[in-house]
């Protein structure tokens, strides 16, 4: 391989990691909230919530802590009032995910009226790694990125471990799996599927926050600009498995990223045909997934989507 | 059972009462004129409906007998119908539809409302009541052209550009008619994104433009990403829509920019004095100020802005033809005679691009 091929793929491996990590970090939360059996289908509001109230509260405290906190608060609300609807009120769960995304779009382009055209005070900037930046072609690819990135590494890590290995995971898994078995077992069903619905929602502002404060630093209406579906997608494609996620994560990004590539690079290839790639490649990983049906079945919350009503 | 029934209600009247005052600002009643506008994407864009917003706002602020309305993100689909209708049953008078996807629910609501005037930007079809009104961007793509590429030290710029159809070929052959007027060596990388507005993946195509070389990023997008991934890569940048200097001070040296009040002004007098006569087709230039290139960064110098300017009063005076012949394409075919300027029409259906584009179109 000659320099200059090294350096292309270089380039395509650390774009892909920047441009899916937002869909990374929502689709961690939508695992988590899919794994207690709800299924939220407004993450693509919600992440245009957290972009917006990251924005805010960064312009307001010039504080980026400050800013990401904000994003998982307000994420966090909008996740309980569906949580609300469908643990206490056991409304159909795919109704009130979709009208609360298009509550929370609504809601973003209000709050965001005064920060128009406002230039974030202060943005993640890449912090290159001292030593591992310098390890050829990896370097480059997972440690010259900001702090959310660096951030995101470890939640995976983190949640892998959380769901597979101890003891609330299990528990959490199991309110997913037969939310009757888990309650006979002294498991407040309720309780979980709240608590889960409500970090998933903190974690896709945060995914919002991500877009608004590092990607593409200012607030601008619909910035996700659909990025909330892609990664509830990517749960399926993940069979929630928050490893999965990340491969998932970077794969879509790469995609992407390897487009543009193509083009600069003068390849002769159609703008439509590579309009199509993401497209493609989703029903391409829709036909693979179901046909591991095996793994599919088996990592599946069964009670997924389905109200839990005590006898 | 009773507490969850009690609880729906009461979400129900409140998401209904939050409804009401949503839509109530449409129904107030009042003796002015009334005039509507509806937008494909939020006014919050920084871009093209800013503009269009930006230009009602000088309406109303000129016209003290005029009142608007204004709908946004509206979806260039039966949606755009029933918007249309609405506005047209709220007693607009005129009804301007920005954006081009909206042509045949205009056509189709403009019979059934005789009365009412429907102005069309961008489209290309008239009726007895239905008018039509764009700007000659590419004029002032052209002048930005200029701009970079005097700025140009690597002599290879970039140009992150919306969907492949004419209006945006002939916006990225007038800007490369610009660069190789002051700098016949410089050449322009042109990379699709298929999108009018997705931040982040006009940002990865900016910076794909970087890697490979280019020192300045040009754009046809509607949000300032692409600038903001220039000046963080410590590049040049120009702009579009709006003045983009404020999301990258360093980069921006300037912008092509969209200037409708004053159109909206006159088009809306016209009306009024019952002067407004079918058909009505509006594509101004800069000559009219509806399009014109924006404020400058720090970093250009004077004498490249005095270049600029005489060129500028040379387009608007009719002196100098963008699209004058000779031009040859990125073949090398001489697809313009010299001495012969290319017609609207060819201009309205750009599908080639010229000598000094790299770039696929088909």
């Amino acid at each position: 391989m000659t320099q200059t091929t090294v350096g292309f793929i270089t380039a395509v491996l650390a774009a892909a990691v920047q441009a899916g990590t937002p869909l990374l970090y929502a689709a961690l939360g939508e695992i988590l909230t899919e794994r207690v059996g709800i299924i939220n289908l407004s993450v693509e509001g919600i992440m245009l919530v957290g972009a917006v109230s990251g924005f805010l509260a960064t312009v307001a405290t010039k504080n980026l802590a400050v800013g990401i906190l904000g994003a998982a608060i307000a994420g966090g609300i909008i996740a309980a009032i569906h949580a609300f609807l469908s643990v206490s009120l056991k409304v159909n769960q795919v109704v009130s995910g979709l009208s609360l995304s298009l509550f929370a779009t609504g809601v973003s382009g209000y709050l965001g009226k005064p920060i128009i055209g406002v230039p974030a005070p202060v943005s993640f900037k890449p912090y290159p790694i001292p030593g591992l930046s310098k390890i050829p072609v990896l370097g480059q690819m997972f440690f010259k990125h900001n702090l959310l990135v660096y951030g995101s590494y470890f939640l995976v890590a983190f949640l892998w471990y959380f769901l597979y290995k101890t003891r609330p995971g299990l528990h959490m898994r199991s309110v997913g799996e037969s939310p009757r078995t888990a309650d006979s077992l002294g498991i407040n069903v309720n309780a979980v599927q709240y608590a889960y619905t409500i970090i998933g929602g903190a974690l896709s502002g945060i995914a919002g926050a991500y877009l608004s404060l590092a990607y593409a630093p200012s607030w601008i209406e619909q910035m996700t600009a659909g990025r909330g579906w892609i990664a509830i997608a990517l749960v399926i494609f993940a069979v929630w498995n928050p490893l999965r996620a990340m491969v998932g994560a970077y794969l879509f990004g790469g995609i992407e990223a390897l487009g543009f590539r193509i083009q600069v690079v003068g390849a002769t290839i159609s703008p439509i045909v590579l309009k199509m790639m993401p497209y493609i490649f989703t029903i391409a990983v829709l036909i693979i997934t179901t046909a591991r049906s095996a793994t599919y079945k088996t990592e599946a919350p069964q009670a997924l989507g389905v109200p839990y009503e005590r006898e | 059972m009773k507490f969850r029934r009690w609880t729906v209600l009461v979400c129900v009247i409140t998401m209904l009462s939050v409804l009401t005052l949503g839509i109530s600002g449409i129904s107030a009643a009042s003796d002015k004129m009334k005039v509507g506008f509806i937008y494909s994407s939020p006014v919050g864009d920084m871009g093209w409906a800013y503009e269009h917003n930006r230009g009602r706002l000088h309406l109303m602020e000129k016209l003290p007998y005029v009142e608007t309305v204004y709908v946004e993100n509206v979806p260039e689909s039966s949606d755009a119908e029933r918007v249309l209708t609405q506005l047209a049953e709220a007693g607009c008078k005129v009804i301007f539809a920005c954006s081009f996807g909206y042509m045949d629910f205009v056509h189709s609501v403009a019979t059934r409302y005789p009365d009412v005037i429907f102005m069309h930007n961008t489209g290309f079809k008239t009726a007895e009541n239905v008018g039509i009104y764009f700007g000659r961007i590419y004029q002032a793509r052209y002048l930005t052209g200029m701009v970079a590429g005097k700025m140009t030290e690597s002599n290879l710029i970039g140009y992150v550009a919306a969907m492949p159809i004419p209006e945006v070929v002939r916006g990225i052959n007038a800007f490369t008619l610009g660069v190789r007027s002051v700098n016949p060596k410089a050449k322009v990388k042109v990379v699709w994104t298929n999108t009018w507005y997705d931040p982040a993946r006009e940002k990865d195509a900016a910076k794909s433009l970087i890697e490979a070389g280019c020192d300045v990023i040009a754009q046809h997008q509607n949000s300032p990403a692409p600038q903001q991934a220039a000046g963080e890569a410590g590049v040049y940048g120009i702009g579009y829509n709006t003045d983009m200097r404020q999301f990258a001070p360093n980069a921006v040296l300037t912008n092509p920019v969209w200037n409708w009040g004053p159109f909206y002004v006159d088009c809306v007098e016209a009306v009024r004095n019952g002067t407004w006569k079918s058909p009505y087709d509006y594509w101004g230039g800069l000559e009219d100020a509806v399009v014109d290139i924006g404020p400058y960064g720090p970093m250009v110098p004077e004498d490249v802005k005095e270049l600029v300017i005489k060129k500028k009063s040379e387009i608007a005076q009719g002196k100098f033809k963008v699209f004058e012949g000779p031009i040859k394409d990125n073949k090398g075919v001489e697809r313009v005679k010299p001495g012969q300027v290319m017609t609207d029409q060819e201009l309205l259906s750009f599908d080639w691009f010229v000598e000094g584009v790299e770039g696929t179109l088909n």
